[in-house]
């Protein structure tokens, strides 16, 4: 049924379709509004579940892990520091194959202490081990989240997966939402059936000591399982179009990139005014076109080059740096077209939107502007200079 | 020992007070029981991959989480409907419990959580060479609170965890020591019986970290009840229960079977300090039979 309905509120509305047994998290904006809501549910009687409200982030993801080793469907969602503080569990989590999903909602991070948007957060524990789908919009975030059981959960995978959805932009934004009714999601995302799990009847030992003689093997497993995602994901996602009507291709898309010459790559919700401009652009016959990434892990490179290879100049939009070297997704595709015989002439890279800074048209078509046969490597957009005359540079 | 659902062949330290306590622990809590373990001696020397000690459902995942994530079991049980029937037990050393798991634990018994929390008491980080941790007795000689020209050991006394489980207000607070595996089996038992949190701290005397002979692990551990300087008390919803009454002992007979207490025994001063602490625990507890 469409909605007429904010991020958040649409987010607890498909997270209690997906029936998780046990939720718990500790409030951080602005994944805040997607938690209440989540409690309200839960305490008028609408979703059969534990609502577990713990003393800090690290305390929720541990909460999940328990919960999730019973074999009972998890659910825990934060931001910013509040996945910082979970950071050692959440590669725990992967580490030890429970298939919990998180919703992350993208925010800056400390010092100097921010609350608004950018991917900053997530793009940090890429090598967490979990798999992590960029939401271009509330839709995608909704529909991304029943996804993320059905792959976390599939006995080939058993990997846990974060939906990431920019802070505020989509958490706090309005927009006309499918969300689908509980049979269909039903049909969709049958009951958790663990592949193993702490029970009585058939004691089984979880998170043991293991030493040089096996762990690189755990590793190396890991790693094997998320080129399989690589393959599995898109299947999901085309058996989610025929059951629900809407159609992703799941690793990447495109927008007007067959005769592009000059193409962004770009993750999330800048993926929509990115959109906009090009068809601005276009309008006066500008060859231009954007790449989104919807799967940052595992990292589609194979999906990513066979949809950039006609394109002449490709700049790469990041909302998140790498301090002192190149910016994440530059870093991803760079190496991705390594060793290629077909690649862009130019690569080009490009910082924006940290903190919340609002990324207008003008800033991506200042892009394109910027995107000329001279490389670039993380050029920042939109900076101020009078206050880096105030600051840096005195 | 061959019935034990902690099995022998595990790899502790010859003369392993913790492993005797969890063995105790868990063979009174019996098969329908799920344990999450922190980091530490106890989950490193008995699941080294591919093997396990343990015969009941068992899990690890950090150091400071156990608290948290017996917190998720327990959950997942009871939105299962298996609660009533299952015991969760989340264990820890005294540095998991005192230090980094504090916080964790301090959730899960607010929480009110049907969870039997057990604390190792072995009075320092012996899993990484003995390092003083929040749990560690005043004046003792560690890797970190080392002796020295300016230094007899650690600074501060213990800090009061039973006290602090306590102020919590949960239903069953109790301290034991491995020495009296009887008083544990009761003790276990009773826990098990009352629904919430409740919290147990074990003395378990450790012959690397105390220097102390293997075959003296018994005795060192009963000479630290009876000179009062680990008085065993049951709070029952906040109020002081039972305690096991004593014939107090001098400290100095405790002291000195330990290498990690050598240089006091000829510090009458430091050694008078300690008796205080002892005859302040008598005093308060109403040890003395």
């Amino acid at each position: 049924m469409k909605e007429f309905i904010e991020g958040s509120h649409a987010i607890a509305e498909i997270v209690k379709l997906c029936r998780p047994g046990v939720i718990s998290a500790y409030p951080i904006t602005p994944q805040t509004h997607i938690v209440e809501d989540l409690a309200q549910i839960v305490a008028d009687g609408k979703l059969k579940a534990e609502f577990v409200n713990v003393e800090s982030e690290h305390s929720a993801a541990s909460v999940v892990l328990g919960a999730s080793a019973t074999g009972v469907r998890s659910y825990t969602a934060t931001s910013s520091q509040g996945l910082f503080l979970m950071a050692e569990v959440v590669f725990n989590i992967a580490g030890m194959r429970l298939p919990v999903v998180m919703t992350c909602a993208n925010r800056a991070i400390s010092a100097p202490i921010n609350i608004w948007n950018d991917q900053q957060d997530s793009i940090s524990l890429r090598d967490a081990g979990w798999i992590q789908f960029y939401a271009e919009d509330v839709q995608e975030a909704v529909d991304f989240h029943v996804l993320a059981y059905r792959i976390a959960e599939d006995a080939g995978m058993m990997l846990p997966v974060m939906v990431c959805m920019d802070g505020f932009i989509l958490t706090h934004g309005i927009e006309t939402v499918d969300i689908p009714d509980q049979a269909t999601v039903d049909k969709f995302l049958p009951s958790y059936k663990a592949l193993y799990k702490l029970d009585v009847d058939n004691p089984m030992t979880l998170g043991p000591l293991v030493d040089p003689d096996s762990y690189l093997e755990t590793r190396y497993a890991l790693h094997k399982t998320h080129e399989k995602a690589l393959e599995f994901i898109p299947k999901v996602f085309a058996d989610f179009g025929k059951a629900f009507g809407r159609n992703y291709n799941g690793l990447v898309e495109g927008y007007q990139l067959e005769d592009a010459e000059r193409v962004i790559v770009a993750m999330g919700s800048v993926c929509g005014t990115i959109k906009d401009t090009i068809d601005q652009l276009r309008s006066k016959g500008k060859k231009v076109g954007l790449l989104k990434i919807t799967t940052f892990r595992p990292f589609p490179a194979q999906a990513v080059c066979e949809a950039l290879k006609n394109a002449k100049k490709v700049a790469i939009v990041d909302k998140s740096v790498s301090l002192g070297s190149f910016a994440p997704i530059a870093a991803e595709v760079k190496a991705a077209f390594c060793g290629k015989k077909k690649a862009p002439k130019v690569i080009s890279s490009f910082v924006l939107g940290l903190g919340g800074r609002d990324i207008t048209r003008e800033s991506i078509k200042e892009i394109f502007r910027l995107l000329t046969a001279k490389e670039l490597n993380g050029d920042f957009i939109d900076l101020k200079p009078e206050l880096l005359k105030e600051s840096y540079e005195q | 020992m061959s019935n034990s659902l902690l099995a022998c062949g595990h790899t502790a330290c010859a003369g392993c007070g913790q492993a005797l306590a969890a063995r105790m622990v868990i063979d009174t809590a019996g098969k329908n029981t799920m344990v999450v373990n922190n980091t530490g001696c106890l989950e490193v020397f008995s699941t080294k991959f591919p093997e396990s000690a343990w015969e009941i459902p068992w899990m690890h995942s950090l150091f400071e989480n156990c608290a948290a994530v017996a917190s998720g079991v327990e959950a997942g049980l009871k939105y299962l409907g298996k609660k009533d029937n299952i015991n969760v037990i989340a264990q820890a050393g005294d540095g998991g419990t005192a230090d980094i798991g504090l916080q964790a634990l301090s959730g899960m018994l607010e929480r009110g959580h049907d969870i039997l929390y057990v604390c190792y008491d072995n009075e320092a980080y012996m899993n990484t060479g003995v390092q003083r941790s929040g749990l560690t007795p005043f004046d003792t000689n560690t890797t970190t609170s080392p002796i020295g020209a300016g230094s007899t050991g650690n600074i501060r006394p213990k800090k009061p965890m039973p006290e602090i489980a306590v102020a919590h207000g949960i239903p069953y607070v109790a301290t034991a020591s491995a020495s009296l595996p009887q008083d544990i089996q009761r003790k276990v038992k009773k826990a098990l019986s009352i629904k919430g949190p409740k919290y147990m701290q074990i003395h378990v005397p450790c012959p690397l970290g105390w220097r102390h002979e293997s075959s003296m692990t018994l005795e060192v551990g009963k000479l630290a009840v009876e000179t009062g300087l680990y008085p065993l008390i049951e709070y029952e919803n906040g109020v002081l229960a039972q305690v096991r009454k004593i014939q107090p002992k001098p400290v100095e007979e405790y002291l000195k079977v330990q290498g990690r207490f050598k240089h006091l025994l000829n510090n009458p001063e430091e050694i008078r300090k300690i008796q205080a602490i002892a005859d302040n625990n008598i005093a308060k507890y109403g040890l003395k039979a």
